[in-house]
């Protein structure tokens, strides 16, 4: 069926004042689109080493950077695997079935501004029926414009039995602020299976509101690794999961570091809407100064023969910050296994003694059990995106 | 002449305001390993960390030497790195520290081979302790086979052992003795020089398995009581009790 561009289009219009439902309210007007940049390519070639520490290589095949609202980098080579722009796509009518399809356009004035300021870019990655790819796609979007918006719009779609790695590395070039509002709708088809990797590196002045929204079908899965470890403004976020197809199961994990001021609002939800469908939340936040962090999470058990379990786990680091965690079980049936565990709280005086009887300093105990507290099951990604985590992950707690 | 290891002089310990030593003198030599016993909060766990430098144990009196050195003031962490080390009775869970990676980076501190480590591992049947996090959801005895591991890696000029045989079954103690005996005799700098150490145990069943433990001393009410030969001592406490015991020699004002 053609798309209805122009329906679509009069939906986010009407809703470009709806607030979320979560996190703080921010007018969109202003944060106007940026100016078109004639100097995108110097942009990347002067954020190399940013990419680097990031773990991208912008040099290698499989790999779609965008700055600000203009794709600059496009490299595509790796069999199974096809790689467009949003536009592109759209023209060449390969996203009919899934543009707008899993997240409303209308949800709220981010999703609308994604559809009317985006310029309709964004990445669209598709991994071919049956193709086991084993090295992981990367791409990255860079905000360079002083006090603008940046709105991709991504979609990955992972046909029946492939297998896909996707990372995103998402960063600003400058401390002034902006507003990054991402959509991401990922299709994972019978017996598919993506594990995405997000390290968000913003400023202290960047307000950040992904929309993402999964379907996984039968037998699939949604593997997810976010990792956020830089002061950002505000950031709010909720991806929805929908295990649609029976057995199908979702492993979300999120590390975020909050310092500063930062409002960090992170949630992840997981419709098991098929039996034998399972899911497992898992979150670690860190809060130091007066930031403050919230983390949600909601697993509703739709159908029998379900099983879900979530953690959250918090560290306060100063005194003045702030967690606040929202484990959430929902049964609709009776046939199913719901749990969680939450725990929030400072280091204990007796783990830091423990090490600096061991010879550690006080500076290394406590920057060891940052480290250690940290530390999430690395679910499905090969050796060379597990490191890039976790240097990531050393990287923050050694500056903690 | 006895060259002195470790000497505590008239310390006096408050912890939260309650006193818990109360003018303990102790001397352990150069090479010796003494035992110290003494009933349920006698205030022996309360010793070894106000040796170890705890912070929630305030001394209000009184020194601690190590070697000739006043280290009263010292943090844990220097007394660490000048040679002290401690096998904890009841040490907190690490969550997302693994044994082995702890292991290697104290190994690499204090420059000792892994293989010795992992030698005393296979020998306790540790080995599968390794890949866990440090503490979490092992047992009684997992737990003292971790802590001796850690300490071996350490290599202490002085060691304290805080009941190494409480929670341990009986057909381990000779394997834990063994490598109470190796840490005993593990030296970095000077191979034939031994370390010294202090041993608390509630029962003694450990002493069976590490037989160059030449003097055993008493607590009671945070004072040392008297000390005497372990065997004779033990054989007293197991007959009489802990305040029965006739062949300690009393030490001066320890009736207190």
């Amino acid at each position: 069926m053609m798309l209805n561009l122009d329906g679509i289009r009069r939906r986010a219009e009407s809703a470009l004042n709806k607030p979320a439902e979560h996190g703080l309210d921010l007018d969109i007007a202003e944060f106007p689109p940026p100016p078109p940049q004639r100097s995108s390519r110097e942009i990347l070639a002067r954020s190399y080493h940013v990419l680097a520490s990031l773990g991208i290589d912008p040099t290698k095949e499989g790999t779609y950077i965008q700055v600000d609202e203009e794709p600059v980098e496009i490299r595509t080579g790796i069999e199974g695997v096809r790689l467009y722009t949003l536009s592109g796509a759209l023209k060449e009518g390969l996203i009919d079935d899934y543009f707008w399809k899993l997240l409303p356009v209308d949800t709220d004035k981010y999703t609308a501004a994604a559809e009317l300021f985006g310029n309709h870019e964004g990445y669209v990655i598709i991994a071919e029926e049956g193709a086991r790819v084993e090295r992981p796609i990367q791409a990255c979007l860079l905000m360079a414009s002083p006090g603008s918006i940046q709105a991709p719009h991504n979609i990955i779609v992972v046909e029946e039995g492939a297998e896909l790695h996707v990372t995103t590395g998402c960063l600003t070039m400058m401390e002034m602020p902006g507003l990054h509002a991402g959509v991401s709708e990922f299709y994972v088809k019978r017996g598919g299976k993506l594990t995405y990797t997000m390290i968000h590196e913003w400023a202290e002045t960047t307000h950040v509101r992904p929309r993402t929204a999964v379907v996984v079908e039968e037998g699939g899965e949604y593997i997810s690794h976010y990792v956020n470890l830089t002061p950002t403004a505000s950031l709010q976020t909720d991806p929805k999961v929908y295990l649609v197809g029976k057995g199908a199961r979702a492993y979300l994990s999120s590390v975020i570091v909050s310092k500063g001021s930062s409002l960090m609002d992170v949630g992840g939800t997981v419709h098991l809407r098929a039996p034998e469908t399972s899911a497992e939340i898992v979150s670690k936040a860190i809060t130091k100064d007066r930031a403050r962090v919230i983390t949600r999470s909601l697993i509703s058990a739709e159908a029998p023969r379900t099983r879900g379990h979530i953690e959250c786990d918090g560290l306060l680091l100063s005194r003045e910050s702030r967690i606040l965690t929202t484990p959430s079980l929902d049964a609709w049936v009776d046939d199913v296994q719901l749990s969680h565990e939450a725990a929030v709280g400072r280091l204990g005086e007796d783990q830091i003694y423990y090490l600096m009887t061991k010879g550690f300093t006080e500076e290394e105990a406590t920057s060891m059990l940052v480290r250690g507290f940290m530390e999430v099951r690395i679910e499905g990604l090969p050796e060379q995106l597990r490191r890039q985590i976790e240097a990531a992950m050393d990287m923050a707690a050694a500056g903690l | 002449m006895v060259v002195v290891s470790l000497r505590v002089e008239d310390l006096w310990v408050e912890v939260a305001g309650r006193s818990v030593l109360r003018g303990v003198n102790l001397e352990v030599g150069e090479g010796e390993l003494v035992a110290l016993m003494g009933p349920n909060g006698s205030g022996k766990s309360s010793l070894l960390h106000a040796i170890m430098g705890n912070p929630k144990y305030r001394v209000v009196r009184g020194r601690i030497e190590f070697r000739g050195r006043d280290i009263t003031g010292l943090s844990p962490d220097e007394r660490a790195r000048i040679g002290l080390g401690i096998a904890m009775q009841m040490p907190p869970r690490l969550k997302g520290i693994r044994l082995g990676d702890l292991l290697e980076r104290i190994a690499r501190m204090r420059g000792t081979s892994m293989d010795e480590v992992l030698a005393a591992a296979r020998l306790m049947r540790a080995e599968k302790l390794l890949d866990r996090d440090l503490h979490e959801g092992f047992s009684g005895g997992e737990i003292k086979r971790a802590e001796l591991l850690l300490l071996l890696a350490q290599r202490p000029k002085f060691f304290m052992l805080d009941e190494p045989d409480s929670g341990v079954d009986v057909e381990s103690l000779p394997h834990l003795g063994e490598v109470i005996r190796r840490i005993h005799s593990s030296r970095n700098d000077r191979a034939f020089e031994r370390s010294s150490g202090i041993i608390v145990t509630h029962t003694g069943s450990i002493l069976k398995h590490v037989p160059s433990v030449n003097r055993t001393f008493i607590l009671i009410n945070g004072r040392i009581r008297c000390f005497g030969d372990p065997g004779a001592i033990l054989e007293d406490v197991e007959r009489y009790g802990f305040e029965g015991c006739v062949n300690c020699v009393l030490v001066e004002g320890g009736e207190g």
